[in-house]
C-alpha cells in the first residue's frame, strides 16, 4: 500500500522523500562523471557517446524529466523542513556549542542553494547553450554536434573553469554531510555502520569532487584540447 | 572557588525575561552545579531577591528533571552526566557560567530554568506503552528474549526524559527521545503486537507538539546524560518507514 498525503505532512516522511530524492541524484552525479571522463578518451569518443544518449529521445526524456521530479521532490522538502525547524526554537541561545556537528551538516541549505545556482548556470551553458553560445556551434567531422570543442573551448576560459570548480565544490560539499544523512533518515544504518556509511559518503563526495575538477584543470593546463 | 553566573531569570510564561548577572563565592569543588546555585538562591534569599527557580529531584542522575543549558551544553560541557551530577572542579575559577532554560517550541519556559516538558508526556501518552492486563508478576522467563534483544531495548531504556536531546538539537527535534521509546519496546517481544500503531501515532503527536525535524547532526547523543546512541533514531525510521505501508496514525481520518 503506498501511504497517502498524511505521510506528506510527517516529519519522518517529508525526511524519507528528501533523502530518497538526494540520492537519485547521487546516482546521477556518479552515472554523469562517468560519461563526462570519456573526455579524456579524446573527440571521437564523447562525441559519439553524446550522439547515443540523444538516438533514444524517449529515453533521455524519460530521464530528464525524472531527474527534474527528483530536484523537485527534493527542493520542496528541504526548504519546507528547513522552515519548520527554524520554527521550532523561537528564542534563541545565548550561548550554543556544538560537540558533534559538521560544518557541511550546518550549511546544507546554504550549499544546497549554491548547488541550484550552479546548476541552473551549467543547464544554460552546455544543455541549452545560450551562456556561451560562442563554443557550442561547431559539429565534428561526421557532422554530429561537437560536445568535446564545446567542452574545451569553454573550459580554456578561467573564469569559466573556475566557475565549474566552486560549483562542483558546493556539490560535494553538500554530498559531504548528505549521502551519509541520507543512509540514516532511510533507516540503511546500525549501531556499527553509521559511522562507515557517513566516512563512506565523504570519500565518494571527494572521489566526485576530483573526478569532476579534473576535466576543467586538465583543460586549463592545456592536458586535454 | 568563585565564579560569576550570567542566569536567566523570567517571572512567568508573559514575562519578557533577561540575563542577570550573580556572583558565586566560596564554591567548593565537589559541589554540583545544582548544589551551587542552592548556594546562590541561599544568598538570594537573604538579600530578599527571589530565588532562581530550576527544575531538580533525585539528584543522583536518573529522575531526567534537572534540565538547564550551561556554558552553551545541555547539562554542561562534562559528557554523560545529568546537571545534578556536573561537579564544579570541571569549571575554572573565577569563570563565567552562562546558564539558561531548554529553548524549544514545544518546551515554553513556566520561570527562569523551568520549562514545560509535558508534550514528553503526551507523545508517551500517544502509544509508548503496551496494553496488559496487569496483575501478578509474570515468570521472567516464560518469554525468552535473546541476550542482544535484552541489551539494546536497556541501553534505549536507559532515557531519564530529560529533554537534553531537543535543546541540543539546533532543530529542537525530539527524534531521540521518541527513538529511544519506540526502540526499547520494539526490541521487545511484549512490544510487537502494537509495534506500527505505537511508532506512527507517537511521531504524528511529536509532530503536532511543534518539534523540529532530524538532520542528523547527531548533537543529541553528545548531550545525552545516558549516551543514547542514534541508532535508535534509525530503528525509529525503519520501523515508521514500514509501518506507514500498512496503515496509518490514529488521529489521520481522512488519506
Ligand atoms: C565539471 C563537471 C561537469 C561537466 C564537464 C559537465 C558536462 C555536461 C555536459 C557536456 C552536458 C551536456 C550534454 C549534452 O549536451 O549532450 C551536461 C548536462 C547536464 N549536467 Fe553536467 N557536467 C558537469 C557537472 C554536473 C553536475 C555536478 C551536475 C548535477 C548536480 C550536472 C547536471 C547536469 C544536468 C542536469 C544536465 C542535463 C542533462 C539533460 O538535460 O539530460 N552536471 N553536463
Ligand atoms: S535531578 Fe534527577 S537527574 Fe538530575
Amino acid at each position: 500500500m503506498v501511504p497517502g498525503l498524511w505521510f506528506l505532512r510527517s516529519s519522518i516522511g517529508k525526511k524519507a522523500l528528501m533523502a530518497a530524492s538526494g540520492l537519485v541524484l547521487v546516482g546521477f552525479v556518479m552515472a554523469h562523471l562517468a560519461g563526462n571522463l570519456l573526455i579524456y578518451g579524446g573527440p571521437s569518443a564523447l562525441n559519439a557517446y553524446a550522439e547515443k544518449l540523444r538516438h533514444v529521445p524517449a529515453l533521455l526524456w524519460g530521464a530528464r524529466l525524472f531527474l527534474l521530479a527528483a530536484v523537485a521532490v527534493h527542493i520542496a522538502t528541504s526548504v519546507q523542513l528547513a522552515i519548520e525547524n527554524r520554527r521550532a526554537r523561537p528564542q534563541r541561545y545565548r550561548l550554543q556549542r556544538s560537540a558533534e556537528t559538521t560544518l557541511a551538516a550546518r550549511t546544507m541549505l546554504l550549499s544546497g542553494f549554491l548547488v541550484l545556482a550552479y546548476l541552473v548556470y551549467h543547464l544554460l551553458h552546455f544543455t541549452f547553450r545560450t551562456a556561451h553560445p560562442e563554443f557550442s556551434r561547431a559539429t565534428d567531422a561526421l557532422g554530429r554536434h561537437d560536445v568535446y570543442a564545446m567542452v574545451v573551448l569553454s573550459f580554456q576560459q578561467p573564469p569559466i573553469a573556475f566557475a565549474y570548480v566552486l560549483g562542483m565544490a558546493a556539490v560535494c560539499f553538500h554530498l559531504n554531510h548528505g549521502i551519509g544523512s541520507a543512509a540514516q533518515t532511510l533507516g540503511l544504518t546500525h549501531e556499527r555502520t553509521i559511522r562507515l556509511w557517513a566516512l563512506a559518503g565523504r570519500l565518494l563526495s571527494f572521489a566526485l569532487f576530483i573526478g569532476y575538477v579534473s576535466i576543467p584543470l586538465a583543460i586549463l593546463l592545456g592536458l586535454v584540447g | 572557588m568563585n565564579f560569576t553566573l550570567r542566569v536567566w531569570r523570567q517571572k512567568n510564561a508573559a514575562d519578557a525575561g533577561r540575563f542577570e548577572m550573580y556572583e558565586a563565592k566560596d564554591v567548593s569543588p565537589d559541589l554540583s552545579a545544582l548544589e551551587m546555585l542552592d548556594l546562590v538562591n541561599d544568598e538570594l534569599q537573604r538579600r530578599g531577591v527571589d530565588p532562581i527557580a530550576f527544575d531538580h529531584d533525585c539528584r543522583e542522575g536518573i529522575c531526567g528533571s534537572c534540565a538547564m543549558m550551561i556554558n552553551g551544553f545541555a547539562h554542561g560541557p562534562q559528557p554523560a552526566v545529568a546537571a545534578c551530577q556536573l561537579y564544579m572542579r570541571h569549571f575554572k575559577d573565577g569563570e563565567t557560567i552562562t546558564i539558561e532554560p531548554w529553548r524549544a517550541r514545544a518546551f515554553p519556559v513556566i520561570k527562569d530554568l523551568v520549562v514545560d516538558r509535558s508534550a514528553f508526556d503526551r507523545i508517551i501518552e500517544a502509544g509508548g506503552y503496551i496494553s496488559v492486563d496487569t496483575g501478578g508478576a509474570p515468570e521472567a522467563n516464560s518469554i525468552p528474549v535473546p541476550k542482544r534483544d535484552a541489551e539494546e531495548a536497556m541501553d534505549a531504556a536507559a532515557c531519564i526524559g530529560c529533554g537534553a536531546c531537543v535543546a541540543a538539537c539546533p532543530n529542537a527535534s525530539a527524534m531521540l527521545f521518541v527513538a529511544a521509546k519506540i526502540s526499547h519496546l520494539a526490541k521487545l517481544p511484549q512490544g510487537q503486537a502494537e509495534r506500527a500503531r505505537r511508532v506512527l501515532d507517537m511521531v504524528e503527536r511529536m509532530d503536532q507538539e511543534g518539534f523540529g525535524h532530524c538532520t542528523n547532526h547527531y548533537e543529541c547523543m553528545a548531550a545525552c546524560p545516558k549516551s543514547i546512541h542514534v541508532q535508535f533514531i534509525a530503528q525509529l525510521n525503519r520501523d515508521y518507514l514500514r509501518a506507514a505501508r500498512t496503515r496509518r496514525p490514529s488521529g489521520c481520518k481522512s488519506d
